[in-house]
């Protein structure tokens, strides 16, 4: 067990875990920032999406003794009142569906968007492809993305 | 309007009591039994007794509560449901808080996600209790003002009399709860809907997109400890040593011991880690040291293979169903087509993995998580507990998907046993793994198909005769049944020690997709176009059916051919396209769809899937549409990638590293869904559009490469069940 300090949503949080424990469960389990999802645990599935200095990353794949002084943003922080134009284009879209990956999906096309403010489809399918929807709502998915490219 | 008699007496009218706010809690013991029938509205008091209950309550500001009964696996029944009750209470959408209610059999009745149902079996109830509350409402105005109450309209949550005088439902509400419930109320008429019919977004949304909504993973309690449970890496094997001194010397590890639900003969022993956080026990759980034995067969995919090959050369003792002479018909044919087809076990990969929460004491077992049965975990619990199913709660938490995955509820009864032992409150995590190797797959199947036709090439006798894990595929009375002279089903259940059940759309999943190329099969070598040689069995199973059970309705069936047909301008061929066509009905809902593929460096792409469906009306269209597109997608992908395999009892995947699940770049470039609008009670969704998507695919590629893929998944060509391993 180590101590470390970390920022998340802009804040200073201190946690005592052992230096290989994902950031993921930190966030989870330490931190009580439930939106950021356990899906595989193998970088897979995407659903752990959170931004590390404003890059979509895989927090279940990032033990936290490599985060030091980065700054972590999670789906709790992405916006202050959920307004973030790629929340606002999800709900505009009805996309969700058991809504479980929705939070890694919008973490990642909040960080595509910011890279790339206008992407074409394969832009689009090229970034979105590392999250999975089990309940294939990939079309409105697209569709968000443009919206709140557009927006 | 419709005058419909509400057949509960006082003593049924369970709960009415002014809550401590000055609010009035209206519950309601549904009892009446509306059985829906097609093409039908109930114009009198129903015969039998309807087993679904609402419950609603309205504040004294006008702001109305609809408790969701049933579990909200993302089949939109939380948005859906209290829409059909807000329509008949006639209040403004915006002024409804939508609730998860908890499992509670006094109020409620098919608290179930399961058979796309919760839309069709709470249709009437859940107008009558809208309805129901609106009347006395109304009565409770028409007291205070001394009028008549035919006299009084309602909109948007206000009564309204002459031009000048309203009330507010928050009003009347205290009024209204001491008024006896009315003998009979009266429904809307079909034309006068204004909420149910317009497209409505999910109520869950925006917590949805901010990460606040708690799914059973995200479910906390102070003092809560987290399990996590090895199970046999091969089915068929037990426990037979634990050495656990590495893993219970690990930080934050409480306690290692093994669980066993003595009222499940086939679950086996398994070990359980508890400790304090998820990351300190999945690492303790990887340094256990279990040794495990065989006990019953460890069967292999090619043992599967072989054993349902096998099967197709054996007649059943017993025919699912018989019409006319099958055997001479064959006899007499001018040509015979006989094809096979086989799909592997899928598990269902819902995203959130399988997890509950328990708090178990001496007297009460709280249970607290996803679950699309929560009376039949109770049940269970209970039983595994030795507790009176009385003192055992269930409530129903966010769900991260369902697919049939959560009809089985041994996770929850798993947390319950772990929270008995150590006497304090946890949660029960399943890693992806975990996950995957200890589903309840849907069961493997192969089908063979054999078709008659005359010189003329009439479709004159039929025969399909399937296997399955432990359930064969064929339905006895669906279509083709009732459109052919000479027909025969037949069935063999195989048993295994495989652990298989409901997956979205149990046995349709595979016999859809089977059916359909083979219908195009036939149609190819009648020398017909695939959509009207069914349109023309349909036509005949119309005018002079075959045989009384036939479980469709053949005019709706072929209604919503014709109708995909001419919104997808079938017959237009465009060049580099390649179309395929499907039609299917299951779960009381009929979905058509026609799919056009583009290849692209060998590899094909949907570029566009129409799908026609008639599932009477449409309550949500946008929750509809989302549905019917969900299951598109699924069935691609699992038509596409789908299958487990099995080397002596170990499934040969565990994550999605090794299990190709379809992601943005597979999915279809467009979809677009036509309901059909015939003001017919509204049948479900949650599994229709996925079985037909399999034999659209198959045509399509059929079209596409020349060859017929008779083999799930068609990205491994014509491997039964799954048997080679994935070459991407």
């Amino acid at each position: 067990m180590a101590q470390f300090s970390i920022t998340v949503n802009g804040e200073q949080h201190q946690v005592e875990v052992a230096p290989d424990t994902p950031l993921l469960w930190v966030l989870r389990d330490h931190l009580n920032l439930p939106g950021t999802k356990y899906g595989c645990g193998i970088g897979q599935c995407g659903a752990c999406t959170v931004h590390v200095d404003g890059l979509a990353t895989r927090s279940c794949m990032l033990p936290v003794v490599s985060v030091g002084n980065s700054k972590i943003t999670t789906i709790e922080g992405l916006s202050a009142n959920g307004d973030h134009p790629v929340q606002e284009a999800w709900l505009e879209h009805d996309v969700a569906q058991c809504g479980y990956c929705q939070t890694g999906q919008i973490m990642t096309a909040a960080s595509l968007l910011a890279k790339n403010p206008n992407p074409s489809d394969t832009d689009i399918e090229v970034g979105m492809n590392g999250n999975i929807c089990r309940c294939g709502t990939y079309k409105r998915i697209k569709a968000a993305i443009k919206t709140a490219a557009n927006g | 309007m419709t005058l419909i008699k509400t057949n509960y007496n006082r003593r049924s009218f369970l709960k009415v009591s002014t809550a401590a706010g000055g609010g009035l809690i209206l519950g309601f013991n549904w009892l009446a039994a509306c059985t829906p029938k097609v093409g039908e509205t109930v114009r009198q008091a129903p015969e039998e007794w309807f087993n679904i209950n609402a419950f609603l309550k309205i504040g004294n500001n006008g702001v109305v509560t609809i408790m969701s009964p049933n579990p909200e696996v993302g089949q939109n029944v939380k948005t859906t449901m209290p829409m059909i009750v807000a329509e008949e209470l006639d209040v403004d959408w915006h002024d409804v808080i939508v609730e998860q209610a908890g499992l509670d059999t006094d109020k409620y009745t098919r608290q179930v996600a399961g058979g796309s149902q919760s839309i069709r079996q709470g249709w009437q109830s859940l107008r009558l209790a809208g309805a129901t509350a609106r009347r006395m409402l109304m009565e409770a105005a028409a007291q205070q003002w001394q009028v008549p109450v035919s006299e009084l309209t309602t909109g948007n949550g206000l009564i309204k009399h002459g031009a000048g005088k309203s009330l507010g439902y928050g009003e009347v509400a205290s009024a209204a709860a001491a008024l006896p419930v009315p003998a009979d109320v009266e429904l809307k008429d079909h034309g006068d809907f204004k909420l149910i019919g317009k497209p409505t977004k999910n109520v869950d949304g925006p917590q949805i997109v901010t990460g606040r909504q708690v799914y059973g993973l995200d479910f906390s309690r102070p003092g809560m400890l987290v399990a996590m449970i090895e199970h046999p890496p091969a089915f068929g094997m037990q426990l037979k040593s634990v050495e656990d001194t590495q893993a219970r010397a690990m930080p934050g590890i409480k306690e290692v011991f093994t669980i066993k639900d003595s009222t499940e003969e086939t679950t086996p022993e398994m070990v359980v880690v508890v400790g304090n956080s998820t990351w300190e026990v999945m690492k303790a759980k990887k340094a256990l040291h279990i040794e495990w034995e065989q006990v019953t067969p460890a069967e292999s995919t090619k043992d599967h293979v072989q054993k349902l090959t096998g099967l197709m050369e054996v007649k059943p003792e017993k025919a699912a169903r018989q019409d006319g002479d099958p055997e001479r018909a064959f006899a007499g044919a001018a040509n015979v087509i006989e094809r096979e087809y086989t799909a592997p076990f899928l598990p269902h990969n819902p995203l959130e993995p399988m997890n509950f929460f328990a708090e178990v004491t001496a007297d009460k077992a709280e249970l607290i998580g996803p679950i699309q049965t929560p009376e039949s975990l109770r049940k269970m619990a209970a039983r595994a507990l030795g507790m009176d199913p009385g003192k055992v709660s269930v409530m129903m938490t966010g769900i991260g998907g369902g697919f049939g995955r959560r009809l089985y509820g041994h996770f929850g009864v798993e947390a319950a046993l772990i929270s008995q032992k150590i006497k304090a409150p946890v949660k029960v995590v399943y890693t992806r793994e975990d996950d995957m190797t200890r589903g309840i797959y849907r069961p493997a199947y192969k089908v063979r198909y054999r078709a008659a036709l005359d010189a003329a090439n009439n479709l004159i006798g039929f025969h399909v005769r399937g296997a399955g894990y432990d359930r064969g595929p064929v339905f006895a009375n669906r279509y083709p049944a009732g459109a052919v002279a000479n027909y025969l089903a037949e069935n063999h259940n195989v048993k295994t020690n495989i652990t298989t059940g409901a997956w979205r759309a149990p046995r349709s999943n595979f016999i859809a997709g089977a059916e359909n190329s083979f219908l195009d099969e036939i149609a190819e070598v009648a020398g017909k176009d695939p959509v009207a040689f069914r349109l023309e069995l349909f036509d005949r199973a119309i005018d002079n059916p075959v045989g009384e059970d036939n479980d469709y309705d053949a005019k709706r069936y072929a209604g919503v051919i014709r109708l995909v047909k001419e919104k997808a301008n079938w017959g237009k061929e465009e060049p580099g396209v390649y179309r395929g066509f499907s039609a299917y009905y299951c779960h009381n809902s009929y979905v058509a769809q026609v799919l056009d593929l583009v290849m692209k460096d060998g590899v094909p792409r949907v570029k566009k899937v129409w799908s026609a469906v008639d599932c009477g009306i449409v309550v949500n269209p946008e929750g509809a549409r989302n549905q019917i597109e969900g299951g598109i997608v699924d069935g691609l992908g699992n038509a596409f990638f789908g299958g487990l395999t099995f080397t002596a009892g170990k499934p040969d995947k565990n994550n999605f590293d090794n299990y190709q699940m379809i992601r943005q770049r597979e999915a279809p470039l467009a979809m677009e869904t036509f309901f059909v609008e015939n003001g017919i009670d509204p049948t479900g969704l949650g599994e229709p559009g996925l079985p037909p998507i399999f034999g659209a695919l198959a045509n399509a590629l059929y079209k596409a490469t020349g060859q017929r893929y008779y083999h799930q998944p068609f990205m491994l060509a014509n491997s039964e069940l799954g048997l080679r391993q994935m070459e991407s």
